[in-house]
């Protein structure tokens, strides 16, 4: 088999593997710390009967192993349970949530990737200049400020004082294409706001380590533009270095979504995450951790394959 | 020898001269942050959940950044707030490097399984985002700010792991470990007496981020309604309770966000600038 096939299978394997694990650890970490579920939802004054009947309900009397399998393949066929709270369908619940959150997630990488490259380079291309130095302190500042500061900041001068856009972020399906992008464009700035400067200081840092090499020295010497270099010699060598950056980043994205989404009160997993965490809904919140994970774990597995496929030395061994 | 000829001895040993210009500013700040934190019962005006006024006040000479929510006043609230803020940051990033350094050194001294067993457990951890898996765990356990602090602590030990791991393996490697392995020293010898004293700098420069860290974290789960419960604040708790002035065009949830922001900026200013020193100094304690 190629090497490089064999290396991919490796880390599907690998991810497949952590996500199992992820799941085993999600599990036990509602499960087998000391809180009591049974207790935490019906609070200090149930009594002992009240008790017994739920967990017996919630099958908490059985081996923490047999409710392990059980719940892993419900996933596996798609059935995540009930809620606890209001007894719905979880993955009905989570169906349109999910892709409301992924509409948002995607505007939000659509527009800050090209961005964030665009800017790594004129950072490169200007190093040591103001427009780098700039950048550099955008990025500190941004790193040390909260998600909800950016997301309260904006909603308070542009739709607040300024109007621009509205400061709630509601969709429904009643709403049309220009509709829903009118009412996420708030939401949208911040997320891209946040991953923008990281993703721009390692694409800088990507492209910088490739221009120390001596091909590049080899391009200068030739009496290229300095524009050609980066774009010609430079950048193909850097893609696999910012690819990972651009997937680490989209990863965090669907981190930093559980924030914003609870700021402009939008009705995505984060908002449903979180909601039910405070209600102490435990098959919601399990049910949501595993999905937040699987895309994590995804996200960086593409990362991984990604660079081992833009790699020429693998693509072509000896 | 008085408080002023040691500053003078420092300045003249060139300790102090070379402190940049953002590191002085970063470093009043962050002073000024723990001493209100320290002293709040003395500097705050007004008691933190006493209703002092109105809804919303506008800022006043009595109120200087106005009232929140239920007519309390907003400054002395911040002040305590950032005490609850500082506090649990403070004993979490502390949790965070015991558990986190010890494992690390323990993982690189005694290599083999041991080694293998605690980095593929931290990848596993480190596979899941904090806050999802913060979340996860708050969901059952009780939330108090002993909780909180073990949960945050333990999470972001993972972090710490890797890089007391990462440096340690490269001092345990150096002839005077290998000349005190050979004397028969106990782990806990090799650990703190060999190993410590030498992975000192780059950790205590990793300190301030973690620190940035856990207030960020601390803030948003409080923000999230998870963190620091009623009637209890913290300054993530602040911007939650003031989040509906907003629309109505009152910023009130603003002040507490700032201060986090200005926090996390002066420490990574100071951070900044230890990690400029120690690596030119090649890890010199100077």
């Amino acid at each position: 088999m190629h090497p490089v096939l064999s290396l991919i299978a490796q880390r599907l394997v690998l991810g497949v593997l952590l996500l199992f694990a992820a799941s085993v650890l999600i599990f036990a970490g509602t499960t087998i710390l000391p809180g009591d579920v049974a207790q935490q939802i019906l609070g200090q004054a149930a009594t002992p009967e009240s008790l017994a009947n739920l967990r017996a309900e919630l099958g908490l009397n059985d081996p923490p192993v047999t409710r392990y399998f059980g719940w892993l393949g419900g996933v596996l066929q798609g059935d995540l349970g009930t809620a606890l709270t209001n007894q719905r369908d979880i993955a009905e619940s989570l169906g349109q949530r999910l892709s409301n959150t992924l509409f948002l997630a995607f505007w939000a990488a659509l527009i800050s990737v090209p961005l964030a490259i665009l800017l790594g380079l004129t950072a490169v291309r200007y190093k040591d200049r103001w427009p780098d130095k700039l950048i550099s302190a955008v990025t500190l500042a941004s790193i040390s400020i909260p998600e909800f500061l950016i997301g309260y900041v904006l909603m308070f001068f542009v739709a607040v004082q300024l109007g621009w856009a509205p400061s709630v972020a509601m969709i429904n399906d009643s709403m049309n294409f220009g509709q829903k992008l009118n009412a996420i464009a708030l939401p949208v700035a911040v997320l891209t706001l946040v991953v923008l400067a990281h993703m721009m200081r390692m694409t800088r840092a990507a492209i910088l380590n490739v221009m120390q090499s001596a091909y590049i020295e080899t391009a200068e010497l030739k009496g290229l533009s300095t524009f050609a270099v980066i774009r010609k010699h430079a950048f193909p060598n850097a893609i696999a270095p910012i690819v990972n950056v651009v997937m680490i980043n989209l990863a965090y994205l669907v981190v930093g979504v559980v924030v914003i989404e609870v700021v402009f009160v939008y009705p995505g997993m984060g908002q449903y995450l979180v909601d039910h965490v405070s209600k102490r809904d435990v098959p919601v919140v399990q049910a949501c951790g595993l999905i937040f994970a699987a895309v994590y774990i995804g996200l960086n597995m593409i990362a991984d394959i990604v660079s081992i496929l833009a790699n020429p030395r693998l693509r072509h061994p000896k | 020898m008085c408080r002023g000829a040691r500053i003078r001895k420092l300045w003249h040993q060139g300790m102090l001269k070379n402190i940049p210009l953002s590191a002085l500013i970063g470093l009043f700040f962050t002073g000024l942050y723990f001493l209100m934190a320290i002293f709040a019962p003395l500097v705050a005006p007004y008691g933190m959940a006493e209703v002092v006024g109105d809804v919303w006040e506008p800022s006043s000479a009595d109120h200087l950044l106005g009232t929140d929510t239920i007519g309390r006043d907003l400054l002395s609230r911040m002040i305590y707030g950032g005490r609850t803020t500082i506090y649990i940051a403070t004993m979490a990033t502390a949790l965070s490097f015991i558990t986190g350094s010890i494992l690390g050194f323990a993982a690189a001294v005694s290599g083999g399984w041991v080694d293998q067993a605690l980095s593929r457990f931290v990848d596993l951890i480190m596979s899941i985002p904090s806050l999802i898996f913060a979340l996860v765990v708050l969901s059952v356990m009780p939330v108090t700010v002993t909780v909180l602090i073990l949960v945050m602590g333990l999470l972001d030990a993972t972090r710490v792991y890797r890089l007391a791991r990462a440096v340690a393996v490269d001092i345990s490697v150096m002839e005077y470990v290998e000349a005190a392995r050979l004397r028969g020293e106990k782990l806990t010898w090799i650990i703190f007496r060999e190993i410590l004293p030498n992975a000192l700098s780059p950790l205590v420069a990793e300190m301030g981020l973690r620190f940035i860290f856990m207030v960020l974290f601390v803030s948003t789960l409080s923000f999230l309604g998870i963190g620091v419960q009623p009637p209890g604040a913290d300054w993530g708790g602040i911007v939650k309770e003031n989040k509906e002035g907003i629309v109505y065009g009152i910023g009130a949830a603003l002040y507490p966000a700032v201060a986090i922001a200005t926090l996390a900026i002066s420490v990574n200013l100071v951070a900044d600038w230890v990690l400029n020193r120690t690596t030119s100094l090649k890890g010199g304690r100077g």
